[in-house]
């Protein structure tokens, strides 16, 4: 049987089985693993951003400061890397220490000054950004032999090249995705979208959780900085501005509700292949402006929004009838 | 390593407790010991700090004075959770579970069972399912929670208490949603616990289930312990004279019948399928009609369809001999309808607006929000209505979720009479109220009978329901099965009625 809560799930999935099947049938070349390899690469960063995203969403707030971070992790990369002897698996450590507790600082902000999740975040969107300027306001190639052997992994299957840094999202969504459904921790993060109040009654650990969520939410930014280093061999302070946007994109049309407490770390993953996909179409298209790109994800967003109205308002009508069902269910309590 | 409670020392005995909110001394040096093997019932007036109590004792609120022992070592849970580790499980007045989580999900959150770091859920359903079996719940624990009516609810939220509590088991009002099966039920495993030597402390404004189940009572007064004492040495009178401080007057019954005025409304054959069967009701001015019926029966469809909450989808309704239309409560308030809802969380307060705010939401509503209402006038009618309804609060600009659970469901009253509506249709008006202040509803309900008022109202209390209803239509399985009038109304013939249509299944 297919519950009800996984319907915005199979909507999603079924919105990028029928979106892949328009492309298709236009461009049957779309039909290859090239293009599947391809869209694995190109939405890497973004992808592994929004698993991050997505438990911050599920537990009701939201983090604006992710593009900043990724743009200050690739500076910081670059700056180290042309400055000191550092290996980058060392400067890889550190940068993604620090965007850690910059999260877990938000985080801490957010839980003990009682501030909401936007100001606090967009404050750190600043921060980051402008530490990005600081360290350089000029891009920054990164040139390391090290960083050649990671780019010059990959999987050959059917002529088709699967990148070290798809790779790398891919097995960042399964740890989210068990991560979510599997562990205390993704309990609680649901717990505390369903409402703080009560889940604080009920014993979970608000405090540790909220700081948790930003903490993985900044540590993603970090590892999506490094994969976005990868694949632009460089670092530069004004590189991805709104990748935030986009990633709360892919979390709602993944499903998620962006009220917290309902949707699923694997819809953000067919979230982000629908709107790489749709980039794709207009690549093979040729004659339609990148814009357009814009557009449709604009109104899917607005699709998906509605449909999660009539969701949450058919969810309602249930709940209602469950009410209705008292008779009946206290009968099965006698 | 447990060590066995001593019959003479107090599981939990906690001494001098005080809790300051802002404008009101919520505990003045409260002491409370609970016995290993006993009910301990809390008693006291809407807002005297029985909430309060437990939420200091739990970890939910940091206490600013006071010590506590757990089987005689000091313990002072700086959280919820960690209150929980040391064996107190607890349902809270409000709380009730996460209605996006699954029912699984909420009786084990905190505690899952694991393998190895990852969660075993299909042991925690398993678990759950087995745990809910001794409920006698046959659901499926891994369904939302939200899917399931709030009596179950109410139920899995007392199990994952009782599953919690290796030595104290605190109850706030868990029984405000049970019908008397439930509460049986609920009994049979408080008796359970109490057999094996836990603490539990239960606290109700239905004073025969505290003389039913509990052994001993505090009686808390405006934040003071004003007495504990043992039950079977005392009466319910005693009880509540210690609550209130002044003696209640004996309720008089005059009900006065056929001085009804003119039909007001006239509903004929208003049914929707699946929720309630058609039925027909004519309500004159100066008359209350009683709804009763067991939970579920169809008391609160009743009321929602004439409201229009849930459109009908057969039948007519006139008023004044004038077919009206009503599809949406707004309709309803537009002719002056009000309705006092049942479940004053899932559609009654505004929680973060002000008590004022939400005493004159639905005048305001039914003005018009262009027409705002002159600031003196809302005051004024505020300020009447704290005083005719005596809500406690420390302030009209406070945040109604501040109130105690009572005082919430007074002001809810207050915001439908600001209406002055001619038809009032009332669901559980005195749910959670306290004795005395259920004893000015009613009053306040025959004032407005008094007063030409026509007035439909739904309560499980058959006692209250005989004192002021003109007439009682009992309902059972969503179909009116009877109307009784003049001196057929009674608890007893109620009773009589549901019991006989039950047998005649
Ligand atoms: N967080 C808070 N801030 C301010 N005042 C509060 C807060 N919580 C409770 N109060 C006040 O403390 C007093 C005691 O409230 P409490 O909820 O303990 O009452 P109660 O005995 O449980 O009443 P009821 O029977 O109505 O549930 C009330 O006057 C209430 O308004
Ligand atoms: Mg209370």
């Amino acid at each position: 049987m297919i519950r009800s809560t996984y319907l915005p799930l199979l909507i999603t999935l079924a919105t990028f089985v029928l979106a892949y099947a328009l492309c298709a049938s236009a461009y049957p070349a779309m039909l290859s693993f090239r293009v599947v390899a391809n869209l694995l690469t190109d939405n890497a960063f973004l992808g592994i951003a929004a698993v991050g995203m997505t438990f911050v969403i599920l537990s009701g707030g939201i983090d604006l400061s992710i593009g900043s971070v990724i743009a200050f992790t690739g500076v910081f990369l670059a700056v180290i890397l042309r400055d000191t002897g550092l290996h980058p698996l060392v400067a890889f450590a550190l940068v993604l220490a620090l965007t850690t507790g910059f999260g877990a600082a938000m985080g801490a902000t957010i839980h003990y000054l009682e501030m909401p999740p936007f100001i606090v975040t967009l404050a750190g969107m600043f921060l980051a950004r402008g530490a990005a300027y600081v360290l350089s306001t000029e891009s920054v190639p990164i040139t390391h032999e090290f960083y050649d052997t990671l780019q010059d992994m990959y999987w050959k299957i059917d002529g088709a090249r699967f990148r070290l840094i798809g790779l790398v999202m891919v097995l960042t969504f399964v740890v989210g995705i068990i991560t979510a459904h599997r562990t205390r921790f993704g309990q609680n993060v649901y717990a505390l979208g369903g409402g703080e109040q009560t889940a604080r009654l009920m014993g979970v650990p608000i405090a540790a959780t909220t700081i948790g969520i930003y903490a993985v939410s900044g540590g993603l930014a970090g590892l999506s900085g490094i994969v976005f280093s990868l694949y632009t061999s460089a670092g530069y302070s004004l590189a991805t501005v709104g990748v935030e946007l986009d990633a709360i994109a892919a979390v709602v049309i993944g499903g998620t509700l962006l009220t917290g407490g309902y949707g699923f770390v694997a819809g953000t993953f067919f979230g982000i292949l629908i709107m790489g996909l749709i980039q794709t179409y207009i690549v093979f298209d040729g004659t339609l402006s990148s814009w357009w790109t814009k557009i449709v994800i604009g109104g899917l967003l607005f699709a998906f929004i509605l449909l999660q109205k009539g969701l949450t308002w058919a969810a309602e009508k249930r709940a209602a009838q469950a009410r209705l069902r008292t008779a009946t269910g206290s009968a099965a309590l006698s | 390593m447990k060590d066995v409670p001593t019959p003479d020392r107090p599981v939990l005995h906690a001494r001098g407790i005080s809790k300051f909110f802002p404008g009101t001394i919520a505990l003045d040096d409260v002491s409370v010991r609970l016995m290993p093997g006993e009910v301990h019932a809390l008693l006291g007036e809407n807002g005297a700090g029985k909430s309060t109590l437990i939420k200091c004792l739990t970890g939910a609120y940091r206490r600013d004075a006071g010590v506590m022992e757990l089987d005689g070592q000091e313990v002072d849970p700086a959280s919820t959770a960690e209150s929980q580790r040391l064996g107190i499980g607890t349902v809270y007045q409000e709380v009730n579970l996460l209605p996006n989580l699954t029912v699984a999900e909420n009786l084990f959150l905190g505690r899952q069972p694991t393998r190895g770091r990852f969660i075993a859920r299909r042991r925690m359903n398993a678990m759950a399912r087995e745990v809910l079996e001794s409920y006698g719940l046959d659901i499926d624990p891994a369904e939302p929670l939200s899917g399931y009516s709030v009596a179950i609810q109410q139920v899995i939220a007392i199990a994952r208490a009782v599953d919690m509590s290796g030595k104290v088991l605190i109850l706030d009002e868990p029984t405000a949603s049970l019908d008397h099966d439930e509460v049986q039920l609920l009994f049979r495993v408080i008796r359970q616990l109490k057999a094996r030597g836990l603490a539990v402390v239960f606290i109700t404004h239905f004073l025969d289930q505290v003389f039913d189940i509990s052994d001993r009572a505090t009686v808390l007064r405006n934040g003071q312990v004003v007495g504990e004492c043992l039950l079977n040495e005392v009466t319910q009178h005693d009880v509540v004279t210690m609550m209130l401080g002044r003696q209640l007057e004996a309720r008089v019954q005059n009900r006065d019948t056929g001085r009804a005025g003119k039909t007001l409304v006239e509903i004929s054959d208003l049914g929707k399928r699946g929720m309630i069967d058609p039925f027909s009701l004519t309500i004159h001015e100066g008359e209350v009609v009683g709804l009763a019926g067991l939970l579920g029966s169809g008391r609160t469809e009743t009321a929602n369809l004439i409201f229009g909450v849930v459109p009908a989808d057969q039948g007519k309704i006139t008023l004044r001999g004038k077919a009206i239309d009503i599809t949406n409560p707004r309709d309803a308030v537009a002719h002056r309808f009000a309705l006092c809802p049942e479940d004053r969380k899932v559609d009654g307060i505004v929680g973060d607006l002000s008590v004022r705010d939400n005493i004159i939401l639905a005048l305001q509503a039914r003005q018009g929000w262009m027409r705002p209402i002159p600031r003196a006038k809302v005051e004024e009618i505020a300020q009447s209505y704290v005083r005719a309804l005596d809500i406690r609060l420390a302030s009209l600009d406070m945040p109604i979720r501040l109130l105690s659970g009572g005082n919430q469901q007074k002001a809810l009253l207050a915001r439908w009479l600001a209406t002055n509506p001619d038809f009032l249709i009332l669901d559980e008006p005195t749910r959670g109220i306290d004795v005395g202040a259920h004893a000015e509803i009613i009053a306040l309900i025959e004032q407005l009978r008094a007063d030409g008022m026509a007035l439909l109202v739904a309560s499980s209390e058959l006692e209250e329901l005989v004192a002021y209803s003109t007439r009682v239509i009992v309902l059972r399985d969503r179909q009116q099965v009877r109307e009784l009038t003049g001196d057929d109304i009674s608890p007893a013939t109620i009773i009589d009625v549901i019991a006989t249509e039950e047998a005649a299944r």
